[in-house]
């Protein structure tokens, strides 16, 4: 299994290098940076002053198999879809393709002193679930999983940074019981 | 179970409509969509949706709020959720008038949508509780409550509804486990006896006097232990019906008694003189070859033939394969309930096990196998692991052969002879080789009468 990672719109390159890193770790899986989607003026909603995540999966789509399994995008972009104000991230469910968003993971974003480690820690955790749905889970029930659905930071916070041992089996069972450690 | 609700998201915006559905799908529900009013209606009109989040403005004709006012013509009760992306308090009031269960002005906090949906799902689980609670009580099972999409089946639940308001006798003949009780509480139930005594009693479980007096009651004092008098089933069963089980087991004696109330419809009490009469409709159930009993004469043909009025055969589950994954998830639903366990669903890779398997013991093993998988795990959806003892059974097993027929009991009678005989009649140690602890099998070993 290998994941692609694309770096959209601008943003440092050391969060990409992150991604790529956490993935490795979390999954096992290897993984390939794709080339930037630097442009993604195709996206803005100038409304709402944000950037379609619908659309954005769209345009990555394009990118996926056969050359890697899986992509997943990062961008600083705030994302969103219709119905709601903003999303950390989207996937499709059971799918190839990912989007997170920095965005509204930044301490900054709410007038507070900026803090590396804890952004790093909730990227990881939000990369981690939005992956979770590409193989097909949906949401768990156990408060501390990282597959339970944190609509804010709060829950978000409050949440590990692994899967429960119910999603784990569920993804080696997708896997074929490939054991990724 | 979220997957068991389903939610319909109208909206003539596509990425609006399909993000939200993807959304919502993330978090377990079955989401379908529709992109005008028209079509919502149709698809509700093949089965209702827990929820409903339709758009108030939608072109074609139907907008959101007539899509809704013909919801709760369909429906007594939808849930239906307004969205708009104005908000006029004038359309939010008519909104609420015509009985909207909320209105939401979109773009919303990702938080207040799955409250809300949360909300209402609570709502719809505590009504399908109350609906089971009554069921369960009421124990009225009519054949909805028998599932499958067998053929054969289905001849067999339009031949239980042809014959359910007749007096005349039916024998219902299945492996141990296919749910004879069931066909013949579907019988019963179903016909215009329904709301007189539906009583069952298994011949098997009883030694001769016992069952005899069991069936037609006793005078005071007509045998040792007859302390008062008492009213047999068939007496109790009067207007109703008296389900036989294990007719196959009955004593020469007994097949002679009920021959005659079968034909004459009376019988006297165990040491009583007073003749009784009664209308009770016989429903007799074997695992037993009743044909080869006659045949060897161990059974009366008379009794055989005026049981044998109107015959059932219940497929054993190994011949309605494709009823084990509709069997296997019902059984997780009720049973995960009942043990008040959040297991979900059952993977992939785990029906595989459970299509695979041969079911000796057929639907009631299937149940047997589910509750065990359940209590066991640790996870939210049964995996393979938890069938395992299914998987490991047949490796040991190295072609052991059950002959079609067997019960479970007799089953583990020769599992409890074979493993003594291994031990040599050390009990500890062959307690822990059965898997059961010391005091369970001594009172098997004394159910069974084995010598030790
Ligand atoms: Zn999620
Ligand atoms: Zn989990």
């Amino acid at each position: 299994m290998k994941v692609g990672v694309v770096a959209i719109g601008s943003i440092e390159q050391r969060w990409s290098d992150a991604v790529e890193r956490h993935i490795r770790a979390v999954f096992g899986f290897s993984t390939e940076r794709l080339p930037p989607l630097d442009r993604v003026e195709f996206a803005l909603d100038e409304r709402r002053a944000q950037y379609s995540s619908s659309l954005i999966l769209r345009e990555l789509a394009t990118l996926g198999p056969p050359a890697v399994s899986r992509v997943v995008g990062i961008t600083e972009c705030d994302i969103f879809i219709p119905m709601l104000k903003f999303v950390f991230g989207q996937a499709q469910l059971g799918g190839q393709i990912a989007v997170i968003s920095l965005a509204r993971l930044r301490q900054e974003f709410y007038g507070l002193p900026s803090d590396a480690e804890l952004l790093d820690l909730r990227m990881k955790k939000v990369l981690v679930h939005e992956l979770g749905h590409t193989f097909g889970l949906t949401h768990c029930t156990d408060r501390t999983c990282v597959m339970v659905l944190s609509t804010n930071l709060d829950q978000l916070d409050a949440k590990l940074d692994a899967f429960c041992g119910s999603c784990l089996g569920l993804i080696r069972e997708h896997l074929g019981n490939v054991d990724h450690e | 179970m979220k997957s068991q609700w389903a939610i319909l998201v109208v909206d003539d915006e596509d990425i609006m409509r399909d993000s939200m559905a993807a959304w919502l799908r993330e978090d377990g529900y079955t989401v379908h969509t529709a992109s005008t009013g028209r079509e919502a209606l149709e698809l509700a009109r093949k089965r209702d949706f827990a929820l409903y989040f339709v758009d108030l403005k939608m072109p074609g004709g139907i907008d959101g709020i007539q899509t809704m006012v013909e919801l709760k013509k369909l429906y007594p009760d939808p849930a239906v959720v307004i969205v708009t992306a104005y908000a006029t308090v004038d359309t939010a009031i008519m909104a609420m008038k015509q009985g909207a269960y909320e209105y939401i002005v979109k773009p919303c906090n990702p938080e207040e949508i799955s409250l809300l949906v949360e909300r209402v799902i609570k709502v719809k689980n505590l009504q399908r509780e109350n609906l089971l609670l009554k069921k369960k009580l009421t124990r009225k099972y009519s054949f909805q409550d028998i599932i499958s999409k067998n053929q054969k089946m289905q001849e067999i639940f339009q031949l239980v509804r042809e014959v359910s308001s007749l007096r005349s006798t039916v024998l219902i003949q299945g492996e141990s486990g296919t749910g004879k009780e069931l066909i013949a509480r579907a019988i019963h139930f179903s016909g215009d006896r329904a709301d007189k005594p539906f009583v069952c009693v298994s011949c098997a479980a009883l030694a001769e006097t016992l069952l005899e007096s069991e069936l037609f009651g006793h005078e005071k004092g007509s045998f040792t232990g007859a302390i008062g008098r008492k009213k047999g089933k068939f007496e109790l069963a009067h207007e109703g019906t008296i389900f036989l089980d294990e007719i196959g087991d009955i004593s020469s004696k007994l097949q002679m008694d009920l021959l005659r109330v079968i034909q004459e419809r009376t019988f006297f009490r165990v040491g009583g003189s007073e003749e009784i009469q009664v209308d009770t409709r016989v429903i007799a159930a074997t695992n037993k070859d009743l044909q080869k009993a006659v045949a060897d004469g161990t059974f009366r043909d008379d009794l055989y033939y005026r049981l044998n009025v109107i015959n059932i055969q219940i497929p054993p589950l190994r011949e309605r394969r494709e009823d084990i994954p509709l069997l296997a998830r019902n059984f997780v639903e009720q049973i995960s309930h009942e043990v008040g366990k959040e297991v979900e669903d059952i993977s992939e890779g785990a029906l595989k096990i459970l299509l695979d398997h041969d079911w000796p013991g057929n639907v009631r093993e299937l149940e047997n196998a589910v509750e065990r998988a359940i209590v066991t795990t640790k996870t939210r959806v049964l995996l393979e692991e938890a069938f395992s003892f299914l998987v490991n059974g047949k490796k040991e097993k190295k072609g052991f052969d059950i002959p079609a027929g067997m019960s479970l009991e007799d089953l583990e009678r020769e599992a409890i002879t074979v493993t003594m005989q291994r031990t040599e009649g050390n009990v500890k140690e062959a307690a822990s080789i059965l898997g059961i602890d010391r005091s369970t099998l001594y009172d098997k070993i004394k159910k069974y009468n084995l010598a030790r």
